[in-house]
């Protein structure tokens, strides 16, 4: 499977089961679900879905990469299986694990019931399908059509990497003491990373590359619109606006998207109706998240930023 | 259009956007869904499959431009994100009377053994072009240990927590009575090392020794090594520092390297650093090892903001200045004196032995 070129899989082009002809349906469907993705967006999205390749998302945090994959199980009814990756990540947690507890009594049961003496049997009962603990990328294979979202797949160590290769090569996995599952159809799957380690270039070469950027100030505005819908015009066109002058700030944490809407909600809850700067300075904690950020930015003209 | 898309596969590839085979195909599998005749339609097929990082991006928006010559569909990038331009060749600095090498490298150092201790403790500024190339040999007996961590991941051991499947899939072979528990625990991990070697103008006699020790580094242990270069710019070489021989990992670092023997804005390449990368995570827990000279242009706040900023992220910071293996060296460079109070161990890089004891430094930070 590793090296050499990738086996040629007939492209679908015909529409797919999910149903969209092209991107912009796609994207027509996800702004329904309040995910407002952009041109570029809706083509990864769409071709991951007719092509059977991972979508490799990268960007800041909090720029909706997780959400994204949360909207497009939405708007093709599949499940979605998450796995949160973190450094030690193992098979047995990610793939399957068996039932070791309930193993040793089973084999207690036998043995009180004097039925140890077939040892073929005796096994063969224990590795059952009832034994085994599905853990999220197995569960994506058997429960197919699925969404499978591989969160931060760079703070898994490179062991896990490797082995999260071979799942994703051919959509199927071996389990030596049953045999083999695999997807009747593939699922789509969704990984992302925040890039605190470069992932290693056989897992990209499987996937579509998507960098993700921090929306423009229209999409923005539409974002927080839709999101919170209780929060006025002016007060979502002020937070964005203010937001976008935070971005070019050079700041250590520029605020995503999360963090706008976390500050919108803020604002709102408060009973703001507009951004005030007593009121701004005073949520501030919610779109900046570093002492020297915050520092930074009172230090500023505050009028210059929060400014109607 | 598949003979079109070859040929763009070549002009990105010429930009240094690696676009394998396999990355065709898939652009070409993509056009399949797609209407080829909108442009915005090829833009996206193309960078969905052939880029694999923020650094191909710029790549790819120019070679589209230039081979489409369309008009690019996509926003300029916002402030906040560096311009990466294209690597313009520059020679690779070989020290003073370059060239002579191959000719000059026969007739002495007719006594190995002696020489090699000597040449050990030279200042690697003042050498000859044979002595040099000698001194290169040497680099590639240089084994760098690397930092351990604790790792999460378990592995059989005779010591720590029990192993329940594999004291279960045993306790079977002895029909199901547990006769010994196995045991698992965590095993040591490399801990990352990343290497920011300063290629200005006032380091370039130092510059190519510095980048042999990286390379010996990288080669010990590639996928725990980051390699980058300063000076006016910041520029990854890690990739190209994976390159088996050391005289073409030095020559494709070269010609990736756009400031060489220019100037030095240490502070604010060490933010671009911590901005891109060190945050991110390349900086988190790792020795980080500064080669450089501490000449610093511009004002030294914003490098001892950064160093600081930089301390709070590493495991370790190790400054390397081969200017501290001169008799009566004290560190008065403005750059230096900043950067100091937030540097853990302070070493000469400027001899081979100065290079051995730093490998020691290393292993144990």
């Amino acid at each position: 499977m590793l090296g050499g070129v990738s086996e040629p899989t007939v492209a679908p082009i015909a529409a797919d089961p999910a149903g969209f002809p092209g991107p912009d349906e796609l994207a027509a469907a996800l702004e329904r679900t309040g995910y407002l993705p952009d041109e570029g967006l809706a083509t990864a999205a769409y071709l991951a879905l007719v092509m059977h390749r991972p979508l490799f998302l990268e960007g800041e945090a909090g720029v909706g990469k997780t959400a994204l994959a949360h909207a497009l199980a939405q708007i093709t009814g599949r499940p979605i299986y998450r796995l949160q990756c973190y450094e030690g990540l193992e098979a047995s947690q990610a793939l399957y694990d068996w039932d070791f507890g309930r193993q040793l009594l089973h084999l207690r049961a036998a043995e009180a019931a004097h039925a140890t003496t077939d040892t073929e049997s005796l096994e063969a009962s224990l590795y059952d399908r009832r034994f085994l603990l599905a853990r999220p990328l197995l569960q994506a294979l058997e429960d197919s059509p699925s969404v499978l979202l591989v969160d931060e797949v760079d703070r898994a160590d490179d062991e896990f990497e490797a082995f999260l290769l071979e799942v994703l090569s051919d959509f199927t996995i071996s389990i030596p003491e049953l045999g083999t599952v695999r997807a009747t159809t593939p699922p789509l799957v969704v990984l992302t990373s925040n890039r605190t380690r470069e992932v290693h270039d056989a897992l990209k070469r499987r996937c579509l590359y998507h960098w993700l950027q921090h929306p423009d100030f229209d999409r923005e505005v539409a974002i927080l619109r839709r999101r919170l819908p209780d929060v006025t015009e002016q007060l979502a066109r002020e937070v964005a606006r203010a937001t976008a002058t935070l971005r070019t700030l050079d700041l250590l944490k520029p605020p995503g998207i999360a963090e706008s809407m976390d500050w919108a909600t803020a604002l709102h809850t408060l009973g703001a109706r507009d951004l005030d700067p007593d009121l701004a300075a005073r949520t501030l904690g919610a779109v900046l998240k570093y002492r020297e950020d915050t520092e930074r930015v009172q230090s500023l003209a505050k009028g210059a930023i929060f400014g109607g | 259009m598949v003979d079109t898309v070859l040929g763009f596969a070549r002009t990105l590839r010429h930009a240094g956007v690696p676009a394998s085979p396999d990355r065709v195909e898939a652009m070409l599998q993509a056009l399949g869904s797609l209407d080829v005749l909108d442009p915005g339609a090829v833009y996206w097929a193309g960078r969905l499959t052939l880029c694999s990082g923020p650094d191909d991006l710029d790549r790819y928006d120019a070679a589209f431009a230039v081979y489409f010559s369309g008009e690019r569909p996509r926003a300029p990038r916002t402030a906040g994100q560096p311009e990466i331009q294209l690597a313009a060749s520059a020679p690779l600095e070989e020290g003073p009377g370059d060239g002579g090498d191959e000719e000059t490298e026969a007739p002495d150092l007719a006594v190995q053994a002696s020489a090699d201790e000597v040449l050990r403790h030279r200042d690697v500024a003042e050498l000859t072009p044979a002595e040099r190339a000698h001194l290169r040999r040497l680099f590639a007996l240089l084994a760098p240990a690397t930092p351990v961590r604790p790792s999460r991941r378990r592995r059989p051991n005779a010591q720590g927590a029990v192993h329940q499947a594999r004291t279960v899939r045993r306790a079977l072979r002895s029909g199901g009575e547990v006769t010994r528990l196995l045991h698992h625990r965590r095993q040591d991990r490399p801990r990352r090392v990343v290497l920011l070697v300063d290629v200005s103008g006032s380091m370039a006699p130092y510059a190519d020794a510095l980048l042999r020790f990286a390379h010996a580094a990288v080669r010990a242990r590639p996928s725990s090594t980051e390699v980058f270069t300063i000076g006016t710019r910041l520029t990854r070489v890690t990739r190209e520092m994976r390159l088996r021989d050391p005289d073409r990992a030095l020559a494709a670092s070269g010609s990736a390297i756009p400031d060489w023997s220019g100037g030095t804005r240490l502070g604010e390449v060490l933010k671009a650093f911590l901005d891109r990368w060190g945050q991110r995570g390349t900086a988190r827990g790792a020795v980080v090892i500064v080669c450089s000279d501490g000449w610093e242009r511009g004002g030294t706040e914003l490098l001892g903001e950064q160093m600081a900023r930089l301390r709070r992220l590493a495991h370790a910071v190790v400054w390397v200045n081969p200017h501290k293996g001169r008799s009566g060296y004290e560190p008065l460079t403005g750059g230096m004196q900043a950067a100091l109070p937030s540097v853990d161990h302070f070493v000469s890089g400027h001899s081979m032995a100065a290079f051995e004891e730093l490998t020691g430094v290393i292993q144990h930070a």
